[in-house]
């Protein structure tokens, strides 16, 4: 199986590459078209800004690369942002395999809700193959200071202040906020669960 | 419902975790690695490394140790301990660190902080601050607690918050070894004024500080060293005394 990791001016990747090989499997970073293509699994990682990303994968055509993709592709953190239709962050058109809205956290009151959000949540109404023997409310960790509304293709709930979706999945795209990279065991259940597709 | 944070850190020197008893004494505790991994899996949420090795060759061998904990250890940590470029951090970020911290460096050069928010976002850059009691307020101290400054602690937080600081680490020099808890009442101000999170560090001694400083002090993490190291409190008692107290906390 070859399972490739998208390259692109985000952070955090090396981060997805170590947590494949303590699952045994050995994934590629690259952001060659033809060897994304070709990959049996794609992972589309990240931790950055929205535009400055988008530009990059523009100007190289991952854009298109990604939409296109007929294999199981998941996205993380930035990268589910990215899949979706509209980021607020810097105003940014985004890939838009899932038609939902990134917006940013707002505080009801001031200095009440700490931006980003850093830490461990819990999901909740999980429903796609992803969670496969993942309890409900399962801590996983986030790193984040926008979100993805819900919306049609939500398949897990986070709350922070409001509910938002802390995973998403239309067609072969599955897509989620948190770092299951860095989640512990649940984390890397989540991943196994997806090369396991 | 976010989670209160348990964090234990590590000091690192040559490679090998050391603990400094008020900054001083230090004793041996062990691999960092063995340690990291080991906390991981007992439940620690997230783990620190302090870099305390002042050598040239330090960079170089610090890179390879943070690739190896993010190869073994499968939750966030931090790396900090003499950053103070933006090419420092890229290198460790490359290696596999998930946050760094800066602190005399960022004192010295506050605009470092609006570089390294700018480069790689606020949310990996953690800024510690040490600070002590004195003269009816907590002041900055800098080089590891030796140098006294005339600034205030939460002028500085908030002013590196301003900048694009994502947490902040705040140690009190006063509590720091004395196992006789936090100091509440500047973590409390700084958690209650500041919209990012407040990692408390500094005093731990029992399991009720803990709870102290989560529910009294509205920390939104709390780190801890020796207690952890010399097992004097473990992972797992310590988050099930926590909910039990009504404290949110990942299990």
């Amino acid at each position: 199986m070859k399972t490739a990791i998208i390259k692109y001016n985000a952070g955090n990747i090396r981060s997805v590459q170590f947590a494949l090989e303590r699952l045994g499997v050995n994934g590629t970073v690259t952001d060659n078209h033809e060897e994304i293509m070709s990959a049996d699994k794609v992972i589309f990682p990240g931790v950055g800004e929205a535009s400055t990303a988008m530009q990059y994968l523009k100007e190289r055509k991952l854009d298109q690369v990604i939409a296109g993709l007929q294999q199981p592709v998941l996205g993380i953190c930035l990268g589910m942002q990215l899949l979706c239709k509209h980021s607020e962050e810097n105003d940014t058109e985004c890939i838009g395999v899932f038609d939902t809205a990134v917006k940013r956290f707002q505080s009801p009151v001031e200095n009440l809700l700490k931006i980003p959000q850093i830490g461990w949540n819990n999901i909740t109404g999980l429903h796609s193959v992803m969670f496969e023997h993942v309890p409900e409310n399962a801590y996983m960790y986030f790193v984040h200071s926008y979100y993805a509304a819900l919306g049609a293709d939500t398949v897990a709930i986070t709350n922070y202040v409001i509910n938002y979706s802390a995973a998403l999945q239309k067609d072969n795209f599955y897509a989620v906020q948190f770092h299951p990279e860095k989640s512990a065991e649940a984390g890397a259940r989540i991943i196994e669960n997806f090369l396991n597709l | 419902m976010l989670t209160k944070r348990i964090i234990p850190c590590l000091d690192i020197k040559d490679g090998r975790t050391v603990k400094g008893i008020n900054f001083e004494n230090i004793r041996d505790a062990g691999d960092p690695i063995e340690l990291g991994a080991l906390y991981a899996e007992q439940g620690a949420d997230e783990l620190v490394f302090l870099d305390i090795t002042a050598t040239n060759e330090r960079r170089k061998t610090l890179s390879e140790l943070v690739t190896r904990i993010a190869r073994h250890v499968n939750i966030p940590f931090t790396v900090g301990g003499g950053i103070s470029s933006v090419e420092d951090v890229n290198v460790l970020l490359q290696s596999g660190a998930d946050k760094i911290s800066v602190n005399t460096s960022a004192f010295k050069d506050p605009g470092l902080v609006d570089k390294l928010a700018r480069e790689f976002g606020s949310q990996c850059i953690v800024l510690a601050i040490d600070t002590r009691f004195e003269e009816g307020d907590w002041y900055v101290y800098l080089n590891g607690g030796r140098v006294k400054t005339p600034v205030k602690a939460f002028d500085w937080a908030k002013e590196a918050v301003d900048r694009g600081a994502g947490e902040i680490l705040l140690t009190s020099m006063n509590n720091d070894g004395t196992k006789q808890g936090f100091a509440l009442d500047i973590t409390a101000q700084l958690s209650q004024h500041l919209n990012v999170p407040v990692i408390a560090s500094g005093g731990a001694g029992n399991m009720a500080h803990f709870v102290d400083v989560f529910e009294n002090a509205q920390a939104d993490a709390a780190l801890a060293a020796s207690i952890f190291h010399y097992k004097e409190i473990e992972i797992p008692a310590l988050k099930t005394f926590l909910y039990e107290k009504g404290v949110n906390v990942r299990f």
